[in-house]
């Protein structure tokens, strides 16, 4: 083929830069052992089964922000156990998992997600501080 | 087509290279911009849109004067304007990419952009804003891409290009009035609450851009074996000193109205303009400068020995462009702001960091042109070797 | 269309615009918010404001309802004044009512420092200009609400308000928040706008608004214009009132005794 040493070069460069996150994973000693959190120590029960928010907290929590800010209700009736909550991420939920480090960041970090809630609501502070 | 861009002798790589750079600053600038706020430009709780939007509302202008070749060669038959609808198309289509980004540098929030498709909003008029904007860059590449593609295969068009290309003369016509309606629906500001406004813009565009386009064309001219035609650029400066005629004649309007109805609402911001208010002037030089240039553009237009002499022609189409960007390059979104609906004075000059972006995205307008007219050159194997 | 460079990319500009243009097609369809602007409601709650101007002159008790609010709300405190942040605030009279501007204002009013918020208009301009509903009247109870999850720092609202009650947070706030933020009400992020939201938070706990909770001297008076006999409606048979701007047709809900 014409030009078969830019080709092949530029491939090599392509490669390079699309297995770049692969080799900075390989080169550093991330953790292989999943996270382990530390669960809450005020209640055992959370406002859904642990299964579902495993899954789908994230969705439960858009839901919360539709529902509380743009149609003005606030309260949620947990499927689970059928108790009436507060929608609110920083007091319902920050409450009982009041140590966002150890809990929300373990998995978080763990797997490079990076959610925003945290720009605007607030997590409690930590002990002491 | 495309790869005709991405060859040429070494001034234009010098060319492109340059304005890569541009580019580069600028984008360094903006991502700083993105991560601490756009607290770094010169903006403020009371002036809060400046340079930026200034920018994008004197471009929406540039991008429609299109029209003013399409509509004569396509509608009328003008066929001295041939070789130059696609240059006017081209300039539109880099002109609105400037617009966008101009825009998008002065969001608060960018990463949302998507916001305004997902919740469309048809009582605002920057939905309709954005709307009129993509619709035409879209009708622009379409109908560039259709017709140059049929003059390099020494084709006539395909028939089905030709509604589409009506549809933009009054699609050119509706995006700047829809910018104009932007500002002219506010009840809290009086100094854009007029009526004329939409065809003020008008009138300042199809002056504006048209000088540009000229000299656009008289470049292209120097480095390129491009020829428009004595007659075209005629008559473009023909087009140019109506335009403007019926621009200085709407700003007298406007200006008789706020000064003889006396009403200090209205009277307040020209005051700001063109003398300083509490001490607040720093655009009084500008506004005279304008002015000045505009009288100086309009002497050299009107009569006929200087319009048809290249030098002075060249020199009446850069005062228009630079009378006409002070005019809504400048000064008339910041005096929409001064004084604030509460009659505070505030002070606005664009910072360094706001300048070097808004320069990064010229520069990426000039590049657009300059790849897109290579090309267009290119196909009319008009390129000096 | 051919299988050349040509024909590839007129079908990917064609499939791009038809995802996009499917897509708000499909939003526009779903329009199912509600209005985002309502001229003249008539619903059960219209919640409005009675500021006694009077009593603040005789009490000097302007700060306490900023300080509520603006701690209630963790406000930033922006030491620049161009980045400043503020729900509510006080103006001179000639100010806020530029109207009455002359040169024989009555001596109590004369500079009188006249505490300002955003009015919950009737027939809000902010909200007829927001490209995204991030800002829109509320149909249940007229507040002017503002939505900080899809606001996207266009400005445009600012620009429309005639009153200046706004603010745009040119920076990120968190810093300058005087104590730290608490956790009973977020914080807004570096890029939006923000604005008093009559304590939409703590109405729908049976609460009245910081503000109006702060004054000693009912200064602040709260309430639903729906209501004939509540404490609002009796307070504007009694006196005399007057809004701000009221020409410009915004049909602001906060009004002023004199």
């Amino acid at each position: 083929m014409y030009d078969a040493g830019k080709i092949v070069l530029g491939i090599g460069i392509f490669l390079v830069l699309v297995l770049v996150p692969f080799l900075y994973n390989w080169s550093t000693p991330a953790a292989v052992t999943a996270p382990e959190l530390k669960l809450p120590t005020t209640s055992t029960q959370c406002v859904e089964a642990t299964d579902y928010m495993r899954v789908s907290h994230m969705d439960l929590l858009n839901q919360w922000r539709d529902i509380v800010v743009r149609e003005g209700r606030r309260e949620y009736v947990s499927r689970l156990s059928g108790k009436t909550f507060d929608m609110s991420l920083s007091r319902t939920c920050l409450d009982c998992h009041s140590n966002k480090a150890e809990f929300c960041d373990a998995c978080h970090n763990y797997l490079a997600v990076k959610p925003f809630c945290w720009d605007c609501h607030v997590e409690p502070k930590k002990e002491g501080a | 087509m495309l790869e005709k861009a991405l060859t040429g002798n070494r001034n234009y790589w010098l060319w492109v290279g340059f304005l890569l750079v541009i580019m580069g600053t600028g984008g360094a600038c903006w991502l700083w911009q993105y991560n601490v706020g756009l607290t770094i430009t010169g903006l403020s709780r009371d002036v809060v849109w400046g340079f930026y939007i200034a920018q994008f509302t004197f471009l929406v202008g540039v991008a429609a004067s299109a029209v003013m070749v399409v509509l004569p060669y396509y509608l009328h038959n003008y066929k001295a304007f041939g070789k130059m609808t696609i240059l006017g198309e081209f300039l539109a289509i880099a002109s609105v990419i400037m617009c966008m980004s101009f825009i998008f540098v002065d969001m608060g929030m960018p990463n949302r952009i998507f916001n305004v498709f997902l919740h469309p909003t048809p009582n605002s008029m920057m939905f309709w804003d954005i709307v009129s904007l993509g619709g035409y860059l879209l009708l622009n590449l379409l109908i560039s891409w259709v017709t140059l593609g049929a003059e390099r295969r020494d084709d006539p068009p395909p028939r089905w290009i030709k509604p589409i290309i009506l549809l933009s003369i009054p699609w050119a016509v509706s995006i700047h009035t829809v910018t104009a309606f932007l500002y002219s629906g506010l009840a809290a500001r009086p100094f854009w609450l007029t009526a004329i406004l939409a065809p003020r813009f008008l009138a300042s565009a199809f002056s504006a851009g048209p000088a540009l386009l000229i000299l656009l064309a008289l470049v292209l001219r120097k480095i390129s074996s491009f020829e428009p035609g004595k007659e075209a650029i005629e008559k473009l400066a023909e087009i140019v000193t109506y335009a403007m005629c019926i621009n200085v004649f709407f700003v007298l309007m406007e200006l008789f109205t706020a000064l003889y109805a006396d009403i200090p609402e209205h009277v307040h911001h020209l005051q700001f303009l063109f003398k300083g208010l509490e001490g607040e002037g720093n655009l009084a030089p500008l506004m005279w400068l304008s002015i000045i240039l505009a009288v100086v553009s309009l002497v050299l237009l009107i009569n006929p020995r200087t319009r048809r002499n290249e030098k002075f022609l060249i020199f009446a189409c850069v005062a228009v462009f630079v009378s006409l960007w002070i005019d809504k390059g400048l000064a008339m979104v910041v005096a929409g702001f001064v004084p604030s609906p509460l009659g505070h004075v505030a002070h606005y000059a664009p910072t360094a960091p706001e300048l070097l972006i808004s320069l990064a995205i010229y520069a990426s307008g000039l590049l657009i042109i300059t790849g897109l007219y290579k090309i267009a050159l290119e196909v009319r194997g008009e390129i000096k070797t | 269309m051919d299988g050349s460079r040509r024909g590839f990319l007129w079908l990917a500009g064609l499939t791009a615009l038809g995802a996009a243009g499917a897509a708000s097609l499909k939003a526009l369809a779903q329009h199912a918010e509600g209005p985002s602007v309502t001229v003249g409601l008539q619903g059960e709650t219209r919640w409005a404001m009675v500021v006694d101007l009077d009593k603040f002159r005789l009490h000097k008790s302007w700060n306490r309802c900023i300080v509520a609010c603006h701690r209630v709300h963790n406000v930033p405190s922006i030491p620049i004044k161009d980045d400043e942040i503020k729900w509510i605030w006080t103006e001179e009279f000639e100010k806020a009512f530029p109207s009455e501007e002359h040169e024989y204002v009555a001596d109590r009013y004369r500079q009188l420092p006249v505490p300002v918020l955003c009015n919950h208009c009737n027939n809000p301009p902010c909200t007829r200009v927001c490209p995204t509903q991030a800002t829109w009247k509320r149909a249940s109870d007229g507040i002017v609400m503002m939505d900080w999850h899809r606001c996207i720092g266009c400005r445009y609202c600012i620009v429309a308000c005639p009153y200046g009650s706004r603010s745009f947070n040119w920076r990120d706030p968190r810093p300058y928040i005087e104590g730290g933020a608490h956790r009973d009400f977020p914080t807004r992020m570096r890029g939006v706008v923000e604005k008093c939201t009559f304590c939409e938070e703590r109405l729908a706990k049976g609460l009245k608004p910081a503000c109006v909770e702060a004054c000693e001297h009912g200064e602040l008076v709260f309430g639903n214009l729906e209501d004939p006999d509540s404490e609002v409606r009796q307070l504007l048979r009694e006196h005399f009132t007057i809004r701000r701007k009221a020409n410009l047709g915004t049909q602001p809900e906060v009004y002023y005794i004199v």
